[in-house]
């Protein structure tokens, strides 16, 4: 497994240990733990998992058995434009998978991936209440109607300079 | 004692109330099967996750099936272990447990000693009806110098972790991942060499598969025994006497100390020698560290290091050097026996017979995983070529018995070879939990007082508790001892020596439960502290029997010190005998 080394900042330590205090460094807070951190960093890389499993007390395995168990936790970095594409019933079962094969195919990456310059990461969700919209896609913000695998191409072009 | 009252296959039985059906069957002589759960009990380890379902009952008025391992009891209950529901259930679970399990039983290391073997054996499962629904999970294989890791048969009972995490505290696996991708992991699925693991072995000891085993060496071995041009010399650990016997059927506890000699003797090797007769020299070298450090302190020395810590137990040193990196300089810096054995033979003994050091092979027998990384280790090198070539395990070494035609049963008895096969009682209690402190008191006490010790045997210093203390008398000047095995139970200790508190002059630590007569390369004990009590009187019943019984009375020892290291803590025996340890707790935070 190869990974991009993360060096975390003194003050990035700081915080981390925050968190795990704020829950009295009690390993069976772990994942509520992971939760709060991961909602300051935006994922959990390996050097953050260590500096809980430090705080808590508790093998970094242990930390890293928990993160993988989980499908919320992610070790991977959301890219700078995140595309979550909506996989819910109606999304579904007007075309959502063949708009998901698409962007895969696209940026050659996996869902849970971010491509290779950061700028992507593919996520699929669960209805973002615009059924009506259906199969809907949501660049960062941004939210696009009725796509089709065709449009695929175009909405990454408008993130190209971004 | 509050009780409980209940009906098993329509017998009755009274058990302590907190009492699990597994447990309370088996009180009536009911065997339920079970394969994820573990009961090491003379350890206080009972693992049971209740997670392969394979030991479920029925249980009156309850909808479900209840896994016994770890449903308690309650008053009036009334269970079922072998109504049609359950072996149905039991038959199902298992056919899943083996939809993703490979089939290649016929050339896995496991082969006729694996609990789901055994099992599928028991519940005669013929066929595997789930497989074609999917295909089967895949992991790659991971090769340290001790132990291979082959997730593809794991089947996430979690025994390994148990031992890795609660009994040895070393933190290096965990399950990870979910589902068909779980298995049974290091962080961030490094390799185990990259990992906090110490190849104590006690992971492999508890696999109850092919999953967890130990790096073989037979194969080269056999090979070396069969070259001509090479001279294969053999160095056998004390506590694999006290073992080797259970592999063929005979009682724990029975030594076999002649009989393994001429069996070695048979398979080829040119000279048998013993890892008892480098014991004695570690004494010799360890013993005199501990005094001059000793005297140092009591000169009033405030930089001298106390209290000495024993650095025989290579697993033990693997677990300071990952995390306890601050207290480095602690430890006795005496190699192990099994690399002073391998200095000593590859300069005065291939210098003696006329070897070249590339010619000569030093095969070690071990009751231990760890020795296997150890002899690789680059400080005990000349040029590439290590000192001991490789380690085979207690296990290995009763498999290439038999599969040469032997029978270790009707084997004669025969004698080591000389001069590095001689030992005194002292060398041969290193293989239990406070031999290697009590065989160093016995010639420190000696050479400290200038007085003859009327009674060798220190009781107080034997025994099967985790963590021991005893004072030794010298003569007006107390020592203090400690001694644990386990390695959780020496973190204890370390943790105090760290605080400034430990009050102890000086400190056995063995990894293994038992010292090495538990070691993760002996015939499996499965948790039966019996066992390991009857090896430990074998051991001390050896040392009782020898004419000599301290390390510095060994005459060939003496002979050693004269012809060619001089006097102990010489130049000469720093260099061949002594080591330094490495802070290797950066392997843990950055992985490849």
């Amino acid at each position: 497994m190869s990974r991009i080394k993360v060096e975390l900042r003194k003050d990035q330590i700081d915080k981390i240990k925050e968190i795990c205090r704020s829950f009295n460094n009690n390993e069976g807070e772990l994942i509520n733990v992971l939760h709060k951190v991961q909602g300051e960093f935006g994922y959990l890389p390996a050097e953050v998992q260590e500096v809980i499993a430090q705080e808590l007390d508790i093998s970094v395995a242990k930390v890293y058995g928990v993160v993988t168990f989980y499908s919320f936790f992610t070790m991977i970095p959301k890219g700078k434009h995140p595309i979550s594409i909506c996989t819910g019933t109606a999304c579904y079962v007007r075309g959502a998978e063949k708009v998901l094969e698409e962007f895969k195919k696209e940026l050659e990456i996996e869902v849970g991936e971010t491509s290779a310059n950061g700028k992507f990461s593919i996520n699929c969700l669960r209805c973002v209440g615009a059924c009506g919209l259906a199969p809907v896609v949501m660049v960062g913000d941004k939210t696009y109607g009725r796509v089709a695998p065709e449009m695929v191409k175009d909405i990454l072009g408008e993130y190209e300079s971004q | 004692m509050e009780t409980v009252k209940l009906t098993v296959d329509n017998k009755k039985i009274e058990v302590p109330k907190g009492t699990t059906i597994y447990k309370a069957a088996r009180k009536l002589g009911i065997d339920i099967p079970v394969l994820c759960y573990m009961d090491l009990a003379d350890l206080n380890i009972e693992h049971k996750p209740g997670g392969c379902r394979i030991c479920s009952v029925e249980v009156e008025g309850r909808r479900n099936l209840a896994p016994s391992c770890s449903t308690e009891v309650f008053d009036g209950m009334v269970v079922k272990t072998h109504s049609m529901r359950v072996l149905n259930a039991r038959k199902t679970v298992m056919e899943l447990i083996l939809s993703d399990h490979p089939k290649d039983c016929l050339i896995c290391p496991k082969s006729g000693n694996c609990d789901l073997q055994n099992l599928a054996i028991k519940l005669g499962i013929r066929e595997t009806p789930y497989q074609e629904f999917s295909e089967m999970s895949t992991y790659r294989k991971d090769f340290s110098p001790s132990i291979i890791r082959d997730m593809d048969k794991c089947i996430m009972c979690r025994r390994c972790e148990t031992m890795c995490n609660e009994f040895q505290t070393v933190g290096a696996l965990s399950a990870v991942n979910r589902g068909f991708n779980s298995v049974v992991a290091p962080a961030f699925e490094m390799d185990l060499e990259d990992s906090p693991c110490t190849y104590c072995g006690q992971c492999v000891a508890v696999c109850p598969t092919g999953a967890l085993t130990e790096v073989d060496h037979t194969n080269q071995l056999i090979e070396d025994l069969s070259n001509p041009a090479k001279t294969v010399i053999v160095q056998t650990a004390p506590a694999v006497r006290a073992a080797l016997g259970e592999e063929f059927g005979m009682e724990p506890g029975t030594l076999v100390t002649g009989k393994m000699v001429t069996a070695l003797r048979r398979l080829g090797f040119n000279y048998i020698f013993d890892t008892d007769f480098a014991a004695d020299l570690t004494i010799m070298e360890e013993g005199t560290e501990l005094l001059d450090r000793l005297n140092r302190h009591l000169k009033g020395d405030k930089d001298v290091k106390l209290p000495i810590l024993t650095s025989c137990c290579p697993g033990w040193v693997n677990f300071f050097e990952q995390q306890f990196t601050d207290l480095l300089d602690v430890p006795s810096t005496a190699r192990s026996p099994q690399q002073m054995f391998g200095a000593i033979a590859k300069t005065f003994f291939a210098d003696r017979i006329k070897v070249a050091r590339e010619d000569l092979v030093v095969v070690s027998i071990m009751p231990c995983l760890a020795k296997k990384y150890e002899c690789q280790r680059d400080e005990f090198k000349v040029n590439g070529n290590p000192d001991v070539d490789y380690s085979i395990s207690t296990r290995e070494l009763a498999h290439l018995i038999k599969r040469a035609n032997m029978d270790l049963n009707n084997m004669p008895e025969e004698d080591f070879d000389q001069p590095l096969g001689e030992s005194s009682g002292a060398g041969v209690i290193f293989g239990a939990t406070g031999g290697v402190i009590e065989a160093a008191v016995r010639t420190a006490y000696e050479i400290y007082t200038k007085k003859k010790l009327d009674r060798v045997d220190f009781k107080q210093l034997r025994g099967m508790e985790g963590i021991r203390h005893a004072n030794v008398d010298f003569n007006g000047l107390e020592v203090n001892i400690g001694i644990a095995h386990g390695l959780g139970n020496a973190r204890k200790l370390l943790e105090d020596v760290r605080n400034g508190i430990s009050q102890f002059h000086a400190i056995e630590i063995m990894a293994c439960p038992g010292g090495c007569i538990g070691g993760g390369g002996q015939p499996l004990h499965h948790g039966n502290l019996s066992i390991l009590q009857k090896r430990m009187e074998a051991i001390y019943r050896e040392d009782a029997g020898k004419p000599i019984r301290k390390s510095h009375e060994n005459p060939y020892i003496i002979k050693l010190y004269e012809e060619f290291l001089g006097k102990p803590m010489s130049e000469k025996a720093h260099h061949l005998l002594h080591t330094h340890y490495i802070d290797k707790s950066k392997k843990i935070i950055y992985m490849k």
